[in-house]
């Protein structure tokens, strides 16, 4: 990595916009997002149904092309990072091959990337162990649980050791014990790691917990309207989810949730507050 | 042995439907008195297959004639599709020039296309019977290929895509796969079709050793007993690779949920 890769942010977002045409009617999903990520962060976006925070996570990965603006990852375009292979991408499904087994669905992107067997081999048995699925290697992905699958497709996204990780609602169809336990696990593999996260959720909780910044975003156009700075103390467990700070992170989010949506009335001071504090990079 | 048993439990209600069938059309016919040229009884039916097995009729010669053609017919017609169906799934644009076309041709009536073919491929040739039955294995097989090719995960394409993955890869690692459940549904069907294809290519014509031939020919000699057993061989074969390919489906795809035996929730 060049010196300019190393102090410039991994996420840079300038002026990006995204808007979809539907036969003669158009969709303002993105307007205007400007946002920096740096080495390290833990971000979240997070938002209503509909807000583009999707979208806009697909804009960072390159699977959709902004209307407007620039993306650049590791002061690359987009597509150049995505050509380059420097993000692993998450999604909701775990989108994982029932055709090969739990190791092999880890190896997929190592074999695509032309490893020899041997490395990869081992990788995934590192990735395994990370995501403590060791015993289950040779398991089929329909063999496991909700949870284990995704912890497989977390495995499966840092097997090639990416400097950014994408992840689009990863814990989103698991059952809130699942999900609390799961977001644990995934600030220990992001501590031990130092990988870069964008982390999209519509959960408060899991949103206040993970990040080391939430982006609120809101709907129609979709924008990011506030920048909320999560001072909560690491490494986070179950005394972090117990904190009075961690309950009013959580109060401010939702506020500027409400906020978000044009509410004029629900407009608080402490949100304003804030949002200043936050400051939009 | 313990997979062996759980079959067995599983068809012996099949298994015992079709012997008390077979029973009752024994008896119904003893008691009845139906002459044999409207339906004769199945042990009179039984005799006439062993009495024809190698000599008059030649059954068993006939029956291997057939199979030859439909197994050709059978790989004709299954390399054709899965061809036309990877063209299709990987040029895109090629799909609205292409399915219409292979639409019409499946609309072709076969009885009109037998005698074509005969025609087109030498009447004696077995190759004019493995034509007709190709173009009754191509379709099922395309389309069903075709589907499974196709209809990918949109996620699952673009994970690929984040993994900066070309067509070749995203084909060999995901749509092939992923179409296999597909193909082999195609590839049932399509065993039946090619035993039909076969049979009704000889009804017009070729050397007389054929199971198609036995059928016109016992059939105007008003021997029904003997159109009846080579009916039963026919049917016999087409289980038999019916359930070859279940049993390569279930060493090829162990992974779906069909062969898994689950069902859908």
């Amino acid at each position: 990595m060049s010196e300019a890769q190393a102090t410039a942010p991994v996420v840079q977002l300038r002026g990006v916009g995204k808007t979809f045409a539907l036969g003669d009617d158009s969709t303002v999903a993105l307007n205007d997002i400007n946002l920096d990520i740096d080495r390290g962060e833990f971000v979240s976006l997070i938002g209503p149904s509909g807000c583009g925070k999707s979208t806009l996570l697909r804009t960072i990965g390159d699977l959709i092309e902004p209307s407007e603006g620039t993306v650049q990852v590791n002061a690359k375009t987009a597509k150049r990072a995505r050509l380059d292979r420097e993000y692993g991408m998450v999604f909701q499904a775990p989108v994982l091959f029932d055709w090969r087994t739990v190791e092999e669905n880890v190896q997929l992107p190592l074999e695509l990337f032309g490893q020899n067997r041997a490395a990869r081999t081992q990788r995934a048995v590192e990735m395994l162990e990370l995501v403590g699925l060791s015993d289950f290697a040779r398991h089929h992905p329909y063999q496991l649980s909700g949870g284990m699958q995704q912890r497989v497709a977390i495995a499966r996204a840092l097997a090639f050791s990416p400097d950014l990780l994408l992840m689009d609602e990863p814990f989103g169809a698991l059952d809130e014990m699942t999900r609390e336990r799961m977001n644990s696990e995934l600030l220990a593999i992001w501590e031990r790691t130092g990988i870069t996260v964008v982390f999209v959720t519509h959960s408060i909780p899991e949103a206040v917990f993970l990040s080391s910044r939430v982006a609120v975003m809101s709907a129609r156009p979709g924008r990011i309207t506030h920048l909320i700075e999560v001072d909560l103390e690491r490494p986070r467990g179950l005394a972090t989810r117990e904190s009075p700070r961690y309950f009013e992170l959580i109060t401010t989010v939702r506020e500027a949730l409400r906020t978000g949506e044009g509410r004029a009335d629900d407009m608080s001071t402490s949100t304003e507050r804030t949002a200043a504090e936050g400051g939009i990079g | 042995m313990r997979r062996a048993a759980g079959a067995i439990r599983r068809y012996a209600p099949a298994i015992v439907l079709f012997v008390l069938l077979i029973g009752a059309w024994e008896a119904g016919v003893r008691a009845l008195g139906v002459r044999g040229f409207i339906l004769p009884a199945p042990s009179a039916i039984g005799t006439a297959l062993l009495d024809n097995w190698d000599s008059g009729y030649q059954i068993f010669p006939a029956a291997r004639v057939t199979l030859y053609e439909a197994l050709g017919g059978l790989a004709m017609g299954t390399s054709l599709g899965l061809a036309v169906a990877f063209v299709v799934s990987r040029f895109p644009t090629s799909r609205d020039a292409i399915l219409p076309v292979a639409v019409a041709v499946n609309a072709i009536p076969i009885i009109a296309f037998a005698p074509l073919a005969n025609n087109w491929f030498g009447i004696q040739s077995p190759i004019s019977k493995m034509a007709v039955a190709a173009s009754l294995v191509f379709f099922p097989i395309m389309i069903n290929t075709l589907r499974g090719l196709t209809q990918v995960e949109p996620s699952a394409i673009e994970l690929m895509r984040s993994y900066a993955a070309g067509d070749n890869s995203v084909t060999r690692h995901l749509r092939i796969p992923n179409a296999l459940p597909f193909f082999f549904t195609g590839l049932k069907i399509a065993t039946t079709l090619a035993l039909i294809g076969a049979v009704v290519g000889e009804y017009f014509g070729g050397l007389n050793v054929a199971l198609g031939r036995v059928v016109v020919g016992s059939a105007s000699a008003l021997r029904f007993d003997i159109t009846w057993s080579a009916i039963v061989v026919v049917s016999v074969m087409g289980i038999v690779m019916y359930l070859a390919v279940l049993a390569i489906e279930q060493l090829a795809i162990p992974w779906h949920p069909s062969v898994r035996g689950e069902r859908a929730s």
